[in-house]
């Protein structure tokens, strides 16, 4: 686009500078309100650490992003109004030629976003471990301090949890004491499912033979859901639970009750392991 | 092109709302409360039942006298549903050898031809009847392997062909749609096994709809 293009000719406005002066108002004005208003109701909550650091990190995309939306949604409405063809005139637009410096800022301006979020998400993912991330078996980072183990074990189609700190024993639902760091180390007995604790902030994939790692510190008591994000079958959609974060008293009721009461089915269980080969291999070949 | 339309939203309609009649489980015998689901497990359902898979492993049910290839079952709600299932199949064995203990029955066991129990051996079972959403898991033991009178196809009668008898019991809440599934890979021939009719509604998996 030459200057005399975006200046247009004689008599008409500068539409460059008007419309950018619209735009830059609206985004100063969109920005700070989007991100105080909507930013706090951001999924997925505040259940967990990452959880929370994971609403500032949709914080921080939708305020990036509202410049970006406002630049498309008000060029059109612009445009609409002021580029629209005359009545019963049929009019050709300028010709477009290129514009190099416009191509300069635009591959600039771009960049810069895109790669200051790529920078930006690769500092969350290594300063919070992971941020709620399944991390594969030798995560980079890990926290601080006690960490609880807890094994969320897929298969089609039920999660069940083995607790190796507490005799190995595995329960049918998930049960987590309030601040406390707790590692989830995720495997499958068999397809490729993903473990989902949508109030927690965490996903990770559930790999058959593979321990995927991902680290959670729940700050609120709460229930929360259970899903499986991986398309896995029939019965994918129905694969589904309800957790509990509790206080460590009740935890620590809970789990011994759940030791009693899977004492017999422990005795049955393989020796804790990450990952497990599990027989049969007859039927399914 | 008006009666192309018309075809094409009448065959979605129909695709939509279609879904099998379920089967009402049987009234509980008078000195007990609840109802009765009598069912049998086969290995291969046959030509009979299933034109398409004969050779699939399926689930049958009891009703009017007959059985039935079904497995949209209906239930009271807030109520005792007492199971008894035939099991004809051998075993295959339990890939999560957690489900080998009887969990969410009434009194937490379940009886395996006639006598209580509350854990298999993880390799022996054959099948389970589950509703997790219930939390309803019972490991169902196979026949063995040297059965002198296995039943190669359905249907297949008790009295006739070597078999394990199951029962249990489990309470029902509020009204509500639960699907239930086979936990044991025993597809055949199916990746990981649980392809085929454990990926098909009318074999090893369902619904029970508590009314």
């Amino acid at each position: 686009m030459s200057s005399e293009a975006r200046t247009g000719p004689p008599g008409e406005p500068n539409h460059f500078r008007r419309f950018g002066t619209l735009w830059i108002i609206a985004s100063l004005i969109a920005t700070p309100l989007v991100v105080v208003l909507l930013g706090p109701s951001l999924p997925p909550g505040k259940g967990s650490e990452q959880a929370a650091g994971q609403v500032t990190d949709n914080t921080v995309l939708l305020g990036m992003a509202t410049p970006v939306l406002l630049l498309v949604v008000l060029y059109l409405v612009y445009a609409v109004i002021n580029f629209r063809q005359p009545k019963g005139g049929v009019l050709e637009g300028p010709a477009i030629r290129g514009d190099a410096r416009l191509q300069t800022y635009w591959i600039i301006i771009t960049s810069a976003l895109v790669l200051s979020l790529a920078a930006y998400g690769s500092w969350r993912l290594i300063e919070d471990n992971g941020a709620g991330s399944g991390s594969g078996p030798t995560p980079l980072t890990k926290p601080e301090g006690p960490v609880m183990k807890v094994q969320v074990i897929a298969q089609q189609w039920a999660f069940t949890y083995r607790w190796p700190e507490y005799g190995g024993v595995e329960t049918p639902h998930l049960v987590l004491p309030d601040n406390q760091q707790v590692e989830l180390n995720v495997t499958s007995l068999d397809v490729i499912h993903s473990f989902w604790a949508i109030q927690l902030g965490v996903k990770a994939d559930a790999n058959p033979q593979v321990n995927n790692i991902a680290f959670v510190k729940p700050t609120k008591l709460q229930t929360f859901e259970i899903r499986c994000a991986e398309l896995c079958g029939i019965w994918h959609g129905e694969m589904f639970d309800h957790g509990r974060v509790v206080t460590h008293s009740e935890f620590e009721t809970w789990i011994h009750e759940q030791q009693v009461k899977f004492a017999a089915a422990t005795k049955l269980l393989p020796p804790y392991s990450t990952t497990y080969q599990p027989e049969p291999k007859r039927r399914g070949g | 092109m008006a009666v192309l339309g018309a075809l094409i939203g009448l065959y979605i309609g129909v695709w939509v709302t279609n879904f099998p009649k379920a089967v009402a489980a049987g009234a509980a015998p008078a000195n007990s409360e609840g109802a009765n689901l009598t069912l049998e497990t086969v290995a291969s359902v046959g030509s009979k039942y299933s034109p398409t898979h004969p050779s699939w492993v399926s689930y049958l049910i009891r009703t009017g006298g007959h059985w039935v290839r079904n497995t949209n079952w209906s239930v009271p709600a807030n109520s005792v549903v007492h199971v008894t299932i035939y099991q004809f199949d051998t075993p295959t064995g339990l890939r999560n050898p957690f489900l080998a203990q009887v969990q969410g029955t009434v009194g937490g066991t379940a009886t395996l031809d006639g006598k209580p129990f509350q854990t298999i051996e993880p390799e022996e079972a054959s099948h389970t009847f589950a509703i997790p959403e219930l939390g309803v898991f019972v490991p169902l033991a196979g026949v063995p392997e040297e059965a002198k009178h296995p039943c190669e196809e359905a249907p297949c009668e008790p009295s006739t062909f070597d078999h394990r008898t199951i029962t249990f019991s489990f309470r029902t809440g509020k009204k509500g749609r639960y699907r239930w599934q086979c936990f044991v890979p025993c597809g055949a021939g199916w990746y990981f096994g649980n392809g085929g009719p454990m990926q098909t509604l009318g074999y090893m998996d369902g619904f029970v709809n508590v009314v």
